[in-house]
């Protein structure tokens, strides 16, 4: 990568593989439970996590050095607070169907672990252009996760993909299922969810021993 | 450096203007937005009742509303009459879209005469009558706007949610949920029943349109089961109307 040193560029793909903020670090995986049922609610739900956690990061990075210690916990959350509300407003005044969409995530962006831990754990003691790019990372590595199981839990509980019957319609025994195919309706509950993930790092770690405390 | 943010006349000073910053910009998004919104929120209302009776850009399987931008021509085309119900008294008016479901829901609870607003539309020479209803769903608020004929069969029906989960509750927006009242009969042999979500209902194609029922979405029952309860306790107010219409 020409525009970025071999550093900064690390702060991006890293958290693409061996330092997966859900895979990895365990963090934002209440969010990776309740909304991976679809796959567009996971898209959906991580453009807004790289939107608020980009900005935030930034944010908090730039504050750093003025943020009182005994209350940065509070700040930080008035910051996230506070850009998950104007980002809501203004997608209400000019993207309203949009705006609907995003309707549960926006709330549950507030509550989302990575972001808090990623100011905590990098923004508070990084310059503004390390922190943006970190942010990014971190949320793309949130997406690629939230995507991968939203994909397997939308195609083997509802049979569709974004909404499309991949595989056949179940009420007319179309396509798959007019060969006795049937969709496993516990993909769509929260548990699946869990296994879903504890695979993907099953996987991983099986790749990479590194991974593999002791 | 690091001491001087450490002590408590820094940290008090801070955290107020800290608020007064973040409050006055909240407060100034907010005022800016607010027109916006609230026009979008009409428009939202007018497509949800063109979109019950079956004025809409559905394709095979999308619910599709008629553009925003349309949506105000349409609504008074298609509109006839804008009525609110309130006791025994109908009263016409032009604004009784905008009635506040959920503040006539509270009003009715503190014992005053709850006014309900009915729209009276007429596409290809039928005449629909819709009516909001409100409820609640698992999560939280659950609404929609149910079309009938004068003999309050169902003719159309719109659900929306505030925060049902997705893939689950949420899928009551979606066609093959929403499609299913079409045609359902609301009454029983002259008594108003309402529509049940049913998990046991043999009739996943929904064939039957007497039976009063229509198939539940699979690890939503708390959300069906509020669609059924809504559909009941708002429509039913509606009965004595539909009489004099006889």
């Amino acid at each position: 990568m020409g525009l970025l040193s071999k550093k900064d560029a690390a702060l991006i793909t890293d958290p693409l593989a061996d330092n997966n903020p859900i895979t990895i670090q365990v963090l934002g995986i209440c969010s990776a439970l309740a909304i991976t049922a679809e796959l567009k609610a996971s898209i959906v739900m991580s453009i807004s996590v790289l939107f608020v956690l980009g900005i935030g990061n930034v944010v908090i990075s730039l504050l750093r050095n003025i943020i009182p210690s005994k209350i940065r916990i509070i700040v930080q959350l008035i910051v996230v607070a506070a850009l998950v509300i104007i980002v809501d407003l203004v997608l209400k005044a000019f993207a309203y169907e949009l705006s609907k969409t995003l309707s549960v995530f926006v709330g549950l962006i507030i509550t989302n672990c990575i972001i808090m831990g990623r100011f905590e754990a990098f923004a508070l003691g990084n310059g503004p252009w390390k922190s943006f790019l970190d942010g990014i990372g971190n949320a793309l590595g949130y997406g690629v996760i939230l995507i991968a199981v939203g994909f397997f839990r939308e195609l083997l509980g509802s049979g569709t993909l974004l909404g499309f019957k991949v595989l056949g319609d179940p009420i007319e025994k179309t396509g798959l299922y007019a060969i006795g195919y049937e969709n496993n309706g516990f993909m769509l509950l929260s548990p699946m969810a869990l296994i879903v993930v504890g695979i993907i790092i099953w996987i991983q770690r099986t790749k990479n021993p590194a991974l593999i405390e002791d | 450096m690091s001491k001087r943010t450490d002590s408590n006349l820094y940290t008090m000073l801070f955290a107020i203007g800290m608020v007064v910053i973040v409050g006055s910009l909240l407060a100034f998004v907010f005022s800016q937005t607010k027109p916006l919104i609230t026009q979008n929120q009409k428009i939202e209302k007018q497509q949800n009742i063109l979109y019950a009776m079956g004025v809409n850009e559905n394709d095979e399987s999308s619910a599709v509303f008629i553009s925003s931008d349309k949506a105000g021509a349409e609504f008074s085309k298609y509109i006839k009459k804008q009525l609110i119900i309130k006791g025994a008294e109908v009263t016409e008016n032009n604004e009784a879209y905008l009635i506040n479901v959920k503040k006539e829901q509270t009003n009715a609870k503190n014992g005053i005469t709850r006014k309900l607003p009915l729209f009276v539309g007429e596409k290809e020479g039928k005449t629909f009558y819709i009516a909001p209803i409100r409820g609640k769903g698992l999560w939280d608020a659950i609404w929609g706007y149910v079309a009938m004929d004068q003999n309050m069969v169902v003719q159309g029906a719109f659900f929306d949610h505030k925060g049902e989960t997705p893939g689950l509750g949420a899928n009551i927006k979606q066609r093959y949920f929403m499609d299913d009242f079409i045609g359902e009969n609301l009454m029983s042999n002259g008594v108003f029943k309402g529509i049940t979500v049913s998990k046991s209902n043999n009739d996943p194609k929904n064939i039957d349109k007497n039976d009063n029922e229509v198939d539940a979405i699979a690890g939503a029952t708390i959300t069906g089961d509020g669609v059924a309860a809504m559909i009941k306790s708002e429509l039913s107010q509606y009965v004595p109307y539909f009489k004099t219409l006889k």
